[in-house]
């Protein structure tokens, strides 16, 4: 090993930072976040309210933290929902593929296609339209969609491990194809899965905010960084931080999440680090 | 190839008809009375039973899956239960607006991400690479609605070069909507760009490295010719496939921009026909959504396999 990839020290600085926030927001945020005080109300940022407040005066700095929190949340159960259900259908797919069970590796798939087929912003608007607005049917619509991400992922990870020869040792030791899945192809495909898992987990934000954005997620008087941009667009002509820093927030966060998966792909594959010396010299 | 064609078709019905009934089953479990909801509160209940008979709300759930499944197959969508108009005339409408939209930012983001692909990867490792895949990495982070949010407070409310929403329909003129169109295409376009940039980025870099670059290096070509004589359209592959999801993605994906931008689209539409229960339209649009998803997944799962005879032996792998 020799030095860590600047993407993934910039990208740990970042979400470390937010989830600190995040967990500080548990026990302390600089002012109550459901405090009103609409004397102190559009109050530009300053050394007292860092970003300002809001139309009931509200600390935008506190709202950001407890907002955070929120997506950090429902992301987390959502991508773990993803993860819960499609890593153990993409092994059991692999696994019945080889061994002369397409039938269930076929229809798993297809139903794979049937879900990826819907367009996963409009889907979720829809369930939770229907289901009632709120952080758990938020997060539900999110990990359906997350679902199939991970399955697809796992069995085609999986299938390229099947037909090496530890594993071959291990059929002949007479392990069965789900104690293979679960004692050797799932570690050996782990790096790829928290790859994915980071990718997944700053969608996740993106989708929870454009959720709450259209009113739909974290319901009030819960702050959520995308009802606060809803909330500031129709203030932004006189008091534009509003749109400024939860927006900033969104952004931070999510570059931070990608650029530490970016680093951790680059941590774990070694392949990858070698061809990339290799395609430099040749360069 | 025809067996591999007739196999892929078959999947195909069968994807679209499984969607139908879960989009079906999906608008059934949905709480309110549609009826009742037209009604208003001042509503008696025997005009809500003849609206329900009206719109067939009586029959019974198979009746119904079956009717709305030949209805469609023969173009009619039935009739809007808020705007009583044809589903399918105001399908058309905002498709009129939804589909420019889409294609606008289509090519906004292929113009931009292209150029930056191929810069990038034939500068590989220097400061513009860094650069240019620092901001594309921002950009992938960006939320498209409050981007849409940022463009207004420069472009309309300092600037005053664009309008802050609002459609004037095509009668007023190509230029008029292609000007009321900027801001919300910009706005789906920049994170897609982005997306876009880091794939082509990174098939050129694939591309380079093959035998037949070396070969035409060999035999005198500069990095650059090589490149833009064999490489290019090789690197094109991969971000073919990402354009044609895109395609369907922006077109489902345009729902909060054209809210913010108060056009009429088609995502707009389906966003107020939820809120409002009229959900003859809301399983309508979701269907031809799909219905479009699938078919792009095909048509381009096809073009593979007419270039690339290799993948008609189906996933083997």
């Amino acid at each position: 090993m020799s030095r860590l990839p600047l993407s993934f020290i910039v990208g740990s600085v970042l979400t470390f930072i937010f989830v600190f926030a995040a967990v500080l927001s548990f026990f302390w945020t600089p002012y109550d976040v459901t405090l009103l005080d609409i004397a102190g109300k559009f109050q530009v940022p300053s050394m007292a309210h860092l970003f300002g407040t809001d139309h009931f005066g509200r600390d935008i700095f506190s709202m950001i933290m407890v907002g955070a929190r929120n997506a950090i949340a429902v992301s987390l159960v959502a991508v773990g929902i993803g993860m819960a259900i499609g890593v153990p259908l993409g092994l059991w797919a692999a696994a019945t593929k080889m061994n002369k069970g397409h039938i269930i590796d076929e229809m798993l798939m297809r139903g794979n296609d049937l879900i990826f087929a819907f367009p996963s912003l409009l889907m979720a608007i829809m369930i939770t339209a229907v289901f009632g607005p709120g952080a758990i049917n938020a997060i539900i619509a999110i990990g359906i969609f997350n679902i199939p991400v991970f399955a697809r992922m796992t069995r085609g990870a999986a299938l390229g491990l099947w037909s090496r020869e530890y594993i071959m040792a291990a059929r002949v030791c007479g392990k069965g194809s789900m104690r293979i899945s679960y004692e050797h192809i799932l570690p050996n495909i782990l790096n790829l899965l928290i790859v994915q898992a980071t990718i997944q987990f700053s969608i996740a934000i993106i989708a929870e905010a454009s959720l709450s954005y259209v009113g739909l997620g974290t319901q009030p008087p819960n702050p959520s960084l995308g009802r606060m941009l809803n909330e500031a667009q129709t203030m932004i002509f006189f008091a534009p931080w509003l749109a400024y820093f939860p927006g900033g927030a969104i952004v931070t966060m999510v570059l931070g999440l990608n650029l530490m998966g970016d680093g951790i792909r680059d941590l774990l594959d070694p392949k990858l680090r070698k061809r990339r010396k290799e395609s430099d010299v040749a360069a | 190839m025809l067996s591999y064609f007739l196999k892929r078709v078959l999947s195909l019905i069968i994807t679209l008809f499984t969607a139908t009934i879960v989009i079906f089953l999906m608008i059934e479990v949905v709480p309110g009375d549609p009826a009742a909801f037209m009604m208003g509160l001042s509503g008696s209940t025997e005009a809500a039973d003849a609206l329900r008979a009206e719109l067939g709300l009586n029959m019974s759930a198979w009746d119904r899956y079956f009717n709305w499944l030949t209805g469609m197959m023969s173009g009619d969508f039935g009739l809007s239960y808020t705007y009583r108009v044809p589903v399918s005339e105001l399908i058309i409408d905002r498709t009129l607006v939804s589909v420019p939209l889409t294609v606008y930012a289509l090519i906004l983001s292929t113009i931009i991400a292209i150029p930056v692909g191929v810069i990038s990867a034939s500068r590989r490792g220097t400061a513009v690479d860094t650069s240019l895949m620092g901001v594309a990495q921002v950009g992938v982070a960006i939320p498209n609605f409050w981007f849409a949010i940022l463009l207004v407070l420069l472009f309309s409310t300092t600037l005053r070069w664009f309008s802050a929403g609002g459609f004037p329909g095509w009668e007023a003129g190509f230029i008029e909507c292609v000007k009321a169109l900027t801001l919300p295409a910009i706005s789906l376009a920049l994170p897609q760009a982005a997306i876009l940039s880091r794939v082509m980025r990174s098939s050129v870099l694939e591309v380079m490295n093959e035998d037949y670059i070396r070969t035409a290096r060999a035999k005198g070509l500069s990095k650059r010719q090589a490149l833009m004589r064999h490489g290019l359209r090789n690197a094109m592959i991969p971000v073919l496939t990402i354009l044609g999801l895109q395609f369907s993605f922006l077109l489902a994906g345009g729902i909060i921009i054209e809210s913010i931008f108060s056009l009429p689209g088609l995502g707009r539409l389906v966003f107020q026909s939820i809120a409002q229960r009229d959900l003859i339209v809301v399983k309508s649009i979701v269907t031809m959504l799909v219905f479009a998803v699938v078919m792009i997944t095909f048509m381009v799962d096809m073009a593979y396999a007419v270039v690339d005879p290799r993948l008609r032996e189906g996933d083997k792998s």
